[in-house]
């Protein structure tokens, strides 16, 4: 894995408003990417099954539901975001223990500023946490470009 | 016949990278244990104090086992179980 998350403007926005919009409860959702790109593109917000200002659990149905479509789609995970509404950006000992994903980028976003976000990402490995730098973008070239995406692939 | 077991990615270790297993039993607790017997590791992984390990979610066909009967529920010839790593967190 390169050790840095590139992913487009549009979804980041995505993120930050589902989690203004579901603050002071926390917010989740997965974003699909192509499998093997590590290409974050198709926006799923999820329903936190909890709906508490401390916790999270994606709804067991929905992502069962969520889960067979990228299967069918031949999708991946790519990032896992959550908020945190009255913390820092910075995955807890539950974010941990739960992190299962060797591949995904889990994105944290913080809405305890109401005037300014704080978004993170990290990968979490066997409880171990690595922050990498976080690569907004337009839109995504050159790397991971598809035979699509080029006239005179052959 | 048998029941259809698929497996998420982080359990593929102990199948040797099959998506798709096959079990035997009459409930839950059985098709785990036969599991077990064919891909060792997987109970562990799956099970803990004798019930289902709250990091992982299971369904008998569309239905979250959690909501009919755990360990207990029945299964038979035929139904789809599927495991999913459960996502969940938070601050506290």
């Amino acid at each position: 894995m390169g050790g840095v998350l590139s992913i487009r403007r549009d979804l980041v926005d995505a993120m930050v408003s589902h989690a203004r919009r579901d603050h002071p409860d926390e917010a989740c959702g997965v974003i699909a990417g192509p499998a093997g790109t590590d290409r974050p593109e198709r926006f799923v917000a999820m329903m936190n099954a909890e709906r508490s200002p401390t916790f999270y659990r994606f709804d067991s149905l929905e992502q069962l539901t969520v889960w067979r479509e990228m299967d069918a789609a031949d999708e991946d995970p790519v990032v896992i975001y959550h908020s945190h509404t009255a913390t820092e950006a910075y995955p807890s000992r539950t974010d941990i223990s739960y992190a299962s994903e060797p591949g995904v980028h889990y994105v944290l976003v913080s809405t305890r500023d109401p005037e300014s976000h704080e978004l993170r990402s990290y990968r979490i490995v066997d409880g171990e946490v690595t922050e990498e730098p976080v690569e907004v973008v337009e839109r995504y070239m050159f790397t991971h470009t598809g035979a699509d995406d080029v006239p005179d692939a052959r | 016949m048998a029941v259809t077991v698929s497996v998420p990615t982080i359990l593929r270790t102990h199948t040797g990278g099959e998506k798709s297993v096959e079990a035997s039993g009459a409930n839950l607790a059985e098709l785990i244990e036969d599991l077990d017997s064919r891909h060792s590791g997987l109970k562990g992984r799956l099970v803990t104090d004798g019930s289902l390990h709250r990091f992982v979610n299971v369904y008998v066909n569309d239905e979250d086992v959690r909501f009919a009967g755990g360990l207990e529920a029945a299964v038979k010839d035929g139904d789809n179980v599927t495991i999913l790593p459960a996502v969940a967190g938070g601050a506290r």
